[in-house]
């Protein structure tokens, strides 16, 4: 029988606050073990959490951004199971009413849009880190990352293959990074992608016995685990097994998930409203607030790229790809570079410079303006597209003034016609060879000697003008 | 609906885990019995339109700023902890699924 | 000098303290020697900080001669209830799970007791975590009634009101979750009040029911209510449900008399279940109010009768939230043998809470447990929205509601121990002030012919807690029979 798969993601994302989501701890896990902890965060006797506003205007920005309703009235609830993580036993968290609902997100696979539904976006509490290095039958829990706010995406059963699955997370991480709420690493566990994938006839309107995937730790993880989710279902299925709704993990070294025994008690989280949080209420100010402070996102950016600057789809897409990169493109537009050729040396020179020194552009202390005005060098004939591809690595490393740079350097081009054609006629004379087949009809040869007069004037030399003392030198003759 | 059996029990005292022992067992399957049969009057009472109330404070959004305040000393953080290395909190070998 | 210094009440002690009468060293020896003396028989105390209390006591004295201002609790002497935590010492809640707990803050109100100079004395017994109505239920030891060592203190914050009873503190401090303070003060005869939900911070207070629990002040009189309670009241930024309301002064307002005020009898509290004494007494005191100009009216609070059945989905449900992070990772009582993580929850929770918290526990998780939420937890917080609209229309004919505290006095040692819901009834005219979040207070109205104390208890609109002082200060100026101290104290 044919099977088509239906899967659904739920995202968990560490919001990138200052403090913690309930208490004034610093939310960086990266500090030693347990020393960003406090007496709520190790939900200690007596305590009392306090919402922070931060991860309130966090998470609506993500809802607007994934086109959610905002709820008008939302609460926090409390979710309670039982593991040495879990400070207080339960978990502060969003039950029946989650903040944002509702939403969409478009993605593009293979040329063809596609939308996936957002069921819903919700508050919550991240839980402490086990660690199972310690030995001896013994394992250690750090509670730094107990309490940081942590935001739950989920979707439709809306994605019917692992690559929709993987560009679905490809788009949603690009949108989380444009808001600039989370570090989106997904190696350090800030993002954290759990699939639960089912698989049913072809045809079928009706969904198949659902698994959920847990550990996951790469978005290509992710695609790999769909990928044999999907053949362990339908093997099972063909040979007359069913398949057991259930948690697995996955094993990235062998390439395979793996059941987790749990204890179907364990599921009975008994929610109800924590006592001790206030209502969320947003009233249409607040939502409109948010929604002003919201960047570009980056499809309409990408969109812009593409029909007000006329770039190509590829250029566009390269740009747009993060909000630094996109914005130093838009920076350096405004300071009047042509948007193709800023486009060029940003998807080309830059990006390759940065790449080999592992940096991105936020590394890059060439300023946009500076890029723009080094375009412009070109342009007027300042200098040649030669001497800009040889300062760039030095702008890139230290930044400063490129006009200040060349003429500091020196490098400003030779348009001088009668130096050039003084070096036009000592070119021809030490290359009669070459000089020769451009008399004899062979128009090409005249590349070898412009190449000549170049590295004669050390790529001062103005190349236009060059080929044409030259042209004219040979032709006159 | 009342009426708790041993089984009831069980499943809750799992759920909260408890470890009960057999007299403790049979007790508490009394006493919760007859303490939820007296609460069951709440069966009479019609509370249809009735909004839950969560709060009696007729008060929402209440919040703290995005700032970081100090943490607890290392020396705090473990004072109390049953079993500690001086960096984490020790438990026994956590299983996966556990 | 007075050489009973702790019989004076809070306000008397920082008079005398001011005027350079006596100083707070003094005042403390005073009780640090009566305490000696009487906590033998009374064992309202876990501890007594004897060298942290004569260094502070020091300090305000220093800061008075140095003509600071140590606060309008200078060098007064108070004890509170164990489950508030504190620095100093350990903070146990009676329980065996928290046996060796050091609290690494003060809760809210120890910080607002330092700021006001109040002298602290130490922590007070209680039914483990709070959970009793006799105290009966501490895991630590038994403290009795000085009115009678044979009898129960009331509970949970029996040793809050037995220490005050005893005069082994000036003023005292408890929680009151369903009648925790106002029960005990009745028991006890003194004064207790559960402000309205909200006014107190429950930081720092270990929370048994989150949604009810209110911390509150014992004292010797009205007087010492008006200025305890102002001084432990605010909005906190630490407690989401903490009101952000100014805190008025009561004690401007305490001696406005009751003239024209309208107290509200409820015909479901008047029954003929009540103890005959105990009306009698209630009945005199009403008639005292009267005299002082209150007008006395028949109201209806009609939902009563189910008020017991929420309280005890509510405050079960909350609890078993609430003691779900006692597991013996961070702190608290683990077992030695754990070899599991399984184990390590399962053993020491169940060697470290005692029965009563495990009957709650189980309880709680029981009514909260997959297909019970809403027949019992959402249907038991409807009805507490029928609970608060009976107070709200009521508080439209009436300032101030009255009834007995409970319908009866103390109970003897082991009289409600073999039945949980006998015990869980007696608290059936407290619940409802916590359910509708309502300010109460308990103060003594003379003795029944047992020899113990009967309570009346003053109910009033949220955050009306001006009017509770106001009237309980009238009833006393109006020759409310003076007990006398207890035999114990």
């Amino acid at each position: 029988m044919e099977y088509e798969p239906v899967i659904g993601l739920e995202v968990h994302v560490e919001i990138n606050s200052r403090s913690k989501v309930f208490c004034a701890c610093l939310n960086n896990f990266h500090s030693p073990p347990n020393s960003n902890v406090c007496p709520v965060c190790l939900g200690m006797p007596g305590v009392l959490p306090v919402l922070n506003v931060a991860m309130v205007d966090a998470s609506m920005a993500v809802g607007l951004a994934l086109n959610c309703t905002i709820s008008r009235w939302s609460k926090m609830d409390r979710k309670h199971y039982f593991y040495p993580d879990l400070a207080k036993s339960y978990q502060i968290s969003q039950y029946d009413l989650p903040l944002c609902h509702d939403g969409y997100l478009d993605i593009e696979v293979d040329g063809a849009s596609k939308r996936v539904g957002i069921t819903r976006a919700h508050m919550e509490e991240d839980t402490a880190r086990n660690t199972h290095t310690i030995g001896g039958g013994i394992s250690g829990v750090d509670f730094n990352r107990c309490g940081v706010p942590l935001l739950e995406i989920v979707t439709e059963p809306d994605i019917f293959s692992a690559d929709e699955a993987f560009a679905y997370l490809t788009a949603l991480k690009q949108i989380l990074e444009y808001l600039n709420v989370s570090d989106c690493n997904m190696e350090e566990g800030s993002l954290r992608a759990e699939p639960n994938i089912s698989v049913r006839p072809k045809g079928s309107t009706t969904l198949g016995v659902k698994t959920e995937v847990k550990n996951v730790a790469s978005f290509s993880g992710v695609r790999k685990a769909i990928e044999f989710e999907i053949k362990r279902q339908v093997k099972a299925l063909d040979s007359g097994e069913a398949v057991v709704q259930e948690t697995r993990g996955w094993d990235a070294d062998r390439g395979i998930t793996v059941s987790q025994r749990v204890k179907e008690s364990a599921h009975d989280y008994r929610y109800f409203p924590d006592p001790d949080l206030m209502p969320v209420v947003v009233d249409d100010a607040w939502e409109e607030r948010i929604r002003q402070s919201l960047p570009e996102l980056p499809q309409a950016r990408k969109r812009r790229f593409r029909e007000d600057l006329d770039l190509s789809e590829y250029d566009a897409g390269v740009v747009g790809m993060t909000k630094d990169l996109a914005d130093y493109f838009d920076a350096a537009v405004v300071a009047g570079a042509p948007a193709k050729q800023a486009a060029n040396w940003i998807t080309g020179e830059i990006l390759a410079t940065l790449a080999e020194r592992k940096s991105d552009i936020t590394a890059c202390k060439m300023k946009p303006e500076a890029l723009a005005s080094m375009i412009g060098l070109i342009g007027d004939g300042t200098i040649s597209g030669t001497i800009a591809k040889e300062l760039l690595p030095d702008l890139i490393e230290s930044g400063g003034d490129p006009k200040a740079i060349v003429e500091e350097r020196g490098l400003v081009q030779i348009s001088d016609s009668a130096e050039l054609e003084e070096l036009a006629q000592a070119i021809i004379r030490d290359h009669p060879g070459p000089a020769q087949e451009f008399r004899d009809g062979n128009k090409k040869a005249i590349g070898f000697l412009v190449g000549q007069a170049m590295k004669a004037t050390k790529g001062k030399g103005n190349p236009k003008l060059i080929n044409q003392i030259l042209t004219d030198a040979l032709s006159q003759e | 609906m009342a009426k708790i059996t041993l089984e009831d029990v069980d499943y809750v005292a799992g759920l909260a885990h408890l470890t009960l022992n057999p007299e403790t067992r049979e007790a508490m399957a009394r006493d919760l019995g007859s303490i939820l049969e007296y609460i069951d009057q709440l069966e009479r009472l019609d509370t249809s339109g009735v909004e839950p109330m969560m709060h009696v404070l007729d008060v929402t959004n209440v919040y703290r700023e995005d700032t970081v305040g100090e943490s607890l000393s290392q020396e705090d953080a473990f004072k109390n902890a049953p079993k500690t290395d001086g960096e984490y909190f020790l438990v026994p070998k956590i299983l996966d699924g556990e | 000098m007075s050489a009973e210094l702790f019989r004076l009440s809070a306000h008397e002690t920082t008079a005398r303290i001011r005027s350079g009468d006596t100083n707070a060293r003094e005042v403390t020896e005073s009780y640090l020697a009566h305490i000696e003396s009487v906590e033998p028989k009374v064992d309202a105390y876990l501890d007594v900080w004897r060298e942290p209390a004569r260094a502070r006591a020091e300090a305000i004295d220093a800061a008075i001669a140095a003509g600071q201002n140590p606060g309008p609790l200078a060098g007064v002497p108070v004890a509170i209830k164990d489950n508030l935590c504190t620095r100093e010492g350990r903070t146990t809640c009676a329980s065996k799970m928290l046996e060796n707990f050091e609290s690494p803050y003060d809760a809210t109100v120890v910080e607002k007791l330092d700021a006001a100079g109040a002298v602290l004395l130490g922590k007070l017994n209680l039914d483990e975590f709070a959970m009793g109505s006799t105290n009966e239920n501490s895991a630590v030891k038994v403290t009795r009634n000085p009115w009678d060592s044979d009898r129960v203190p009331g509970g949970s914050s029996g040793g809050a009101a037995a220490c005050l009873a005893a005069n082994e503190a000036a003023f005292t401090l408890g929680s009151d979750t369903g009648g925790s303070i106002r029960l005990p003060a009745s028991f006890c005869g003194c004064l207790g009040m559960k402000p309205t939900y909200g006014r107190v911070s429950r930081y720092g207070l270990v929370a048994f029911a989150s949604s009810l629990d209110q911390i509150g002040p014992f004292t010797k009189d009205a007087e010492d209510l008006a200025l305890i309670l102002a001084a432990i009241a605010g909005k906190d930024p630490r407690d989401a449900t903490s009101a952000d309301l100014p805190v008025p002064d009561y004690s401007s307002t305490m001696r406005d008399g009751v003239s024209g005020s309208r107290i509200g009898l409820p015909k479901e509290y008047f029954t003929d279940a009540l103890d005959g004494e105990v009306g009698k007494q209630v009945d005199a005191a009403l008639q005292a109010l009267k005299g002082e100009g209150a007008e006395l009216v028949e109201i209806s609070l009609p939902h009563t009768e189910y008020a017991i059945a929420v309280y005890y989905i509510i405050c079960t449900a909350e609890a078993s939230s609430n003691l779900a992070r006692f597991d013996g990772v961070r702190y608290g009582y683990r077992h030695p043998d754990a070899a599991s993580v399984e184990d390590l929850y399962r053993l020491s929770k169940s060697e470290g809470f005692g029965l009563e918290v495990q009957r709650r526990i189980l309880l709680g998780t029981y009514v909260l447990s997959s297909g019970y939420y809403d027949a019992y937890y959402l249907k038991a917080q409807k009805a507490r929205g029928l609970l608060r609209r009976d107070f709200d229309e009521a508080f439209t004919r009436c300032d101030v509601i009255a009834t007995p505290t409970s319908p009866t006095t103390a109970y003897k040692f082991g009289e409600k121990m073999d039945d949980p819901l006998q015990m869980y009834l007696g608290d059936i005219f407290t619940t409802s002030a916590n359910l509708a979040g309502i300010p109460g207070l308990s103060m003594p109205c003379g003795l029944a012919s047992n020899g113990m104390p009967v309570g009346l208890q003053l109910l009033g609109k949220p955050f009306d807690e001006a009017a509770l002082i106001r009237t309980a200060y009238a009833y006393e100026k109006s020759g409310a029979p003076t007990l006398g101290p207890a035999p114990l104290g």
